[in-house]
């Protein structure tokens, strides 16, 4: 008796003496964008675990992730910068660092976290561990004129690639000296509203919105600048409103293929990343925002802009088409593949719910409350190159 | 009639002009959420701002409630502000306007 009572004893001692021991790779986090909340998630248990305040502005708010997955780096709408711990759930650090942000990224050796702004319009690079202000590059395209920047994304070498909204120019800063920035520019086209490296690290695409095409440029001949594919893909039909911008990234790239949101179309465009020639395109119930393969790439999951954000399908990339068209809820505005693709996590927005579905069966798993959910961003993001 | 008799009744008519534009309650708020939800993925759910320009009074201050309106009935072509007509009255869209240059509901 005595025996089982001192066990009992230890174990309730070393219990207390120490936060318990776990990884982090099931972990995620779901933004609340009128709240400024987030909420923490465990998507093997399929259920929060904590909720965090005070993160501002969080409309259009995103995260990327320490290379050890265990803290992320959210960006907000009002310029703020947070740093939070998914172990013990708790804001570790936030800054200001601008008027306007839109997004951002961590490079290749996990030290440097950089802030794409609106307005200031430039990117700024921050130490990831004090998240101290390391450089900054104003997206200065002509004397006097600074240019939106959009489609932040982390290539090889310590660098970042991004495009001018309204300076029409991709430009690469090379950040191995931290604190002085090199940086190139090449000319892309009309409007670019985002940008993606493919996974492999090796091409930039940004999307255009002020004329029918991608500009490319391949990151390891920069020299010959930026080219246009799918030139013309609209054949010169007027245009239906957009009345959300796409969103790009490289979780668009499967089986040797691109699938990319056609603007003013109800369309996923399918490219070819060998040849970059466009080898067919998938009618769809809307305007895609989100285009998004399933990690082994056979699947294919597209949502919409207002009016169509209800619904959502499913390309098979075998067959070449939708096979799965639903309508899970109200106002989806995104969606995130547990780290194998077992399982999808949706947000509907003005449900105040997310969805888990079964990739393979589409039945639903589960939901998890949360007030009007936005981005969700799983840790297994952290070991992907561009995001 | 003295002028202070009249006053009043010249501010309850402009009362009832502006009540007769105002879509009713339940559209009201659904103007409201298609404003801070839909048009805030690019205006910034608080207007502060995004691809699209701030909707804040103290931006829109200078601007013509007309030519504003227009813009969001019919778009601009040429920029990513789209035309909202399939989804509102030209009334709706100057009642938008109005909270917009005034203190847009929450
Ligand atoms: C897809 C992005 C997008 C959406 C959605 C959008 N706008 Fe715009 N809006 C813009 C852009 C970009 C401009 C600036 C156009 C220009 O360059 O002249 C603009 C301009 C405007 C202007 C003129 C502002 C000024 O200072 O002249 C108003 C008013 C406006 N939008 C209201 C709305 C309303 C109300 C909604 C929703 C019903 C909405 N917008 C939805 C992108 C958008």
């Amino acid at each position: 008796m005595k025996l089982i009572l001192t066990l009992f004893l230890a174990a309730l001692l070393s219990a207390c003496a120490g936060p318990q021991l776990r990884g982090t790779g099931d972990l995620g986090l779901v933004i609340e964008r009128a709240s400024g909340h987030v909420t923490l998630v465990n998507t093997s248990t399929r259920q929060p675990y904590a909720r965090i305040a005070g993160l501002g502005d969080l409309s259009h708010a995103s995260a990327v992730y320490s290379r050890d997955g265990r803290y992320a780096f959210i960006f907000g709408r009002d310029g703020g910068l947070t740093k939070i711990d998914l172990l013990e759930g708790r804001i570790v650090k936030r800054v200001i660092q601008a008027g306007n942000a839109i997004g951002g990224s961590i490079s290749q050796d996990g030290r440097i976290v950089v802030a794409q702004n609106y307005t200031p319009g430039g990117i700024k690079a921050f130490d990831a561990e004090t998240l101290e202000l390391l450089a900054e590059v104003p997206a200065e395209y002509a004397p006097g004129q600074f240019s939106k920047v959009v489609g932040l994304a982390d290539s090889p070498g310590n660098k970042f690639v991004y495009a001018l909204f309204d300076g029409g120019e991709i430009w690469v800063s090379d950040f191995s000296n931290p604190r002085q920035p090199t940086t190139q520019r090449y000319p892309a086209g009309k409007q670019p509203y985002d940008g993606l490296v493919t996974p492999d690290g090796r091409y930039f695409l940004a999307g255009l919105f002020g004329e029918d095409g991608v500009a490319m440029l391949d990151l390891w001949q920069p020299e010959k600048g930026a080219r246009k594919i799918l030139e013309n893909y609209g054949r010169g039909e007027e245009k239906l409103p957009v009345f959300k911008m796409p969103h790009l990234r490289g979780w668009s790239v499967a089986q040797g293929k691109a699938y990319l949101p056609a603007i003013g179309r109800h369309e996923v465009l399918v490219v070819d990343v060998a040849t970059w020639k466009e080898v067919g395109r998938i009618p769809v119930r809307g305007q895609p925002v989100f285009v998004m393969a399933r990690p082994d790439g056979r699947q294919v999951w597209v949502n919409f802009a207002f009016p169509d954000n209800g619904k959502m399908d499913v390309i098979d990339t075998l067959a070449g088409k939708v096979v799965h068209a639903f309508a899970p809820g109200k106002g989806i505005l995104h969606m995130e593949f547990t780290p194998r693709g077992e399982n999808i996590w949706l947000s509907a927005r003005d449900d105040h719910k997310v969805l888990i579905y079964d990739t393979a069966s589409f039945t639903r798993l589960g939901e998890i409350a949360a007030e009007s959910p936005s981005g969700i961003f799983f840790t297994s993001r952290a070991a992907r190159i561009g995001f | 009639m003295s002028l202070n008799r009249l006053l009043p009744l010249a501010a309850l008519l402009a009362a009832t002009a502006a009540w007769a534009n105002e879509p009713a309650a339940d559209r009201q708020k659904e103007l409201v959420h298609l404003v801070r939800q839909d048009c805030g993925s690019c205006h910034g759910m608080t207007l502060q701002g995004g691809l699209g320009p701030p909707l804040l009074p103290a931006a829109l201050r200078d601007k013509s409630a007309e030519g504003l309106a227009a813009t969001i009935y019919y778009g601009r072509p040429g920029t990513p502000m789209p035309p909202w007509k399939r989804f509102m009255s030209e009334a709706e869209a100057q009642w938008i306007v109005d909270k917009l240059m005034s203190e847009f509901p929450q």
